[in-house]
């Protein structure tokens, strides 16, 4: 049934995601591909909407996710699903923090898990890009294309201002005005 | 203190309701309300309930929540202020759904996402920066970190496989070495 199939689903990837953000990105990737519930341009789209909007982004693809494939019911699935392993493992945590804290066993776990959460979202990274440029695979990529040439100067703009501190929804609303201006001077053209 | 229950879902429905940014923007939020304001919990908490939300799995703004709710007015808090921060992303996702679809066949619109679609690969490199930053170097760590890299772009392995082989190699490597301080 697809509410069990929301709700397991994203209960797995609020319990397999440490550090936060973009940590789950390379499990929603996989999960939201294999299940068909959105395409990797609409999940692009939506990773945008999300960094406009407030909340964690678990909780805004849960959602969106949820509604997308089940409406209201669905979207309660997918959100339960994802909040619930984080509420449970906390207030078992708050109990006995203390001893938690200075465990080994969790400080080892730790330092394996935080690279491996590194690579992943670097994975995830890759496939974004690869989905942003090479939309019909890499061999059929022409870097003098039209598409091509403007995704990259945006990339570029978006990627200095990034270096100068400006905060992520100026970054989101300076590639939208970017891609607008984009659009119609090409329409001239 | 049960008395807090209604006061910590008001306050995270607002910390929810203001945070862009995902859960690190949202730290100095919760503190100025928490600490600052209410003085539900001191700075030492705050701290621990980094310490927590960072090394247990999920969303750190549902993990800070959970805790600090618990911490204040135990389960019922913890379930007002979970549910509050939950909210209001709820609500706006739900409604944005709707409308999202529509506006997508709308020129402009249609434009706007073009770009985006290239802005957002400097967002989700700025995230893997900022964690990037807080690990600590050493060689077991790059080899991970590529080895995480190469499983998941190129042999599409599933990510939960690695995270567990990840923490095992961690658990091994930190037993080692304190086997290794002992006979010193």
């Amino acid at each position: 049934m697809i509410f069990w199939e929301l709700f397991f689903t994203f209960f797995r990837i609020g319990l397999f995601t440490f550090g936060g953000g973009y940590a789950m990105l390379p499990m929603i990737e996989q999960e939201v591909i294999a299940h068909s519930w959105l395409s990797m341009e609409e999940l692009i789209d939506f990773i945008a909407v999300s960094e406009s909007t407030p909340g964690p982004f678990a909780v805004n693809i849960a959602t969106y996710i949820g509604t997308h494939t089940a409406g209201f019911p669905g979207a309660l699935c997918a959100t339960a699903g994802v909040v619930l392993p984080s509420f449970l493992i906390i207030l078992f945590v708050a109990r006995i923090f203390t001893k938690f804290k200075d465990s080994r066993t969790v400080q080892g776990i730790m330092t394996g898990l935080k690279p491996a959460v590194v690579g992943l979202i670097g994975a995830a990274l890759f496939t974004l890009v690869l989905a942003v440029f090479a939309p019909d695979g890499i061999s059929s990529v022409n870097v003098f294309s039209v598409p091509f040439l403007k995704h990259f100067l945006i990339l570029c703009i978006v990627f200095y201002l990034n270096m100068r501190k400006v905060k992520p929804i100026r970054l989101v609303l300076v590639s939208a005005g970017l891609g607008i201006l984009a659009g119609y001077l090409l329409e001239l053209l | 203190m049960s008395g807090n229950v209604p006061a910590l879902f008001t306050t995270f429905l607002k910390i929810g309701a203001f945070s862009f940014g995902g859960g690190y923007a949202m730290i100095p939020l919760i503190r100025e309300e928490i600490v600052t304001k209410h003085g539900w919990l001191e700075d030492e908490d705050m701290i621990q309930m980094i310490a927590i939300a960072e090394s247990t799995p999920g969303p750190i703004a549902i993990n800070a929540a959970t805790f600090v709710g618990y911490r204040t007015a135990g389960f019922p808090g913890a379930l007002a202020a979970t549910f509050g921060i939950v909210l209001p992303s709820f609500l706006i996702i739900f409604g944005l759904s709707f409308v999202l679809a529509k506006f997508k066949s709308f020129k402009p619109v249609a434009y706007a996402f073009d770009g985006i679609r290239a802005g957002v690969l400097v967002l989700v490199f700025r995230g893997l920066t900022t964690l990037y930053r807080q690990c600590e170097k050493n060689t077991l760590f790059y080899v991970l970190v590529l080895s995480a890299f190469v499983l998941e772009a190129f042999f599409k392995i599933n990510a939960v496989y690695i995270l567990i082989g990840a923490a095992l190699i961690g658990s091994v490597s930190s037993y080692l070495c304190a086997r290794k301080e002992v006979t010193k």
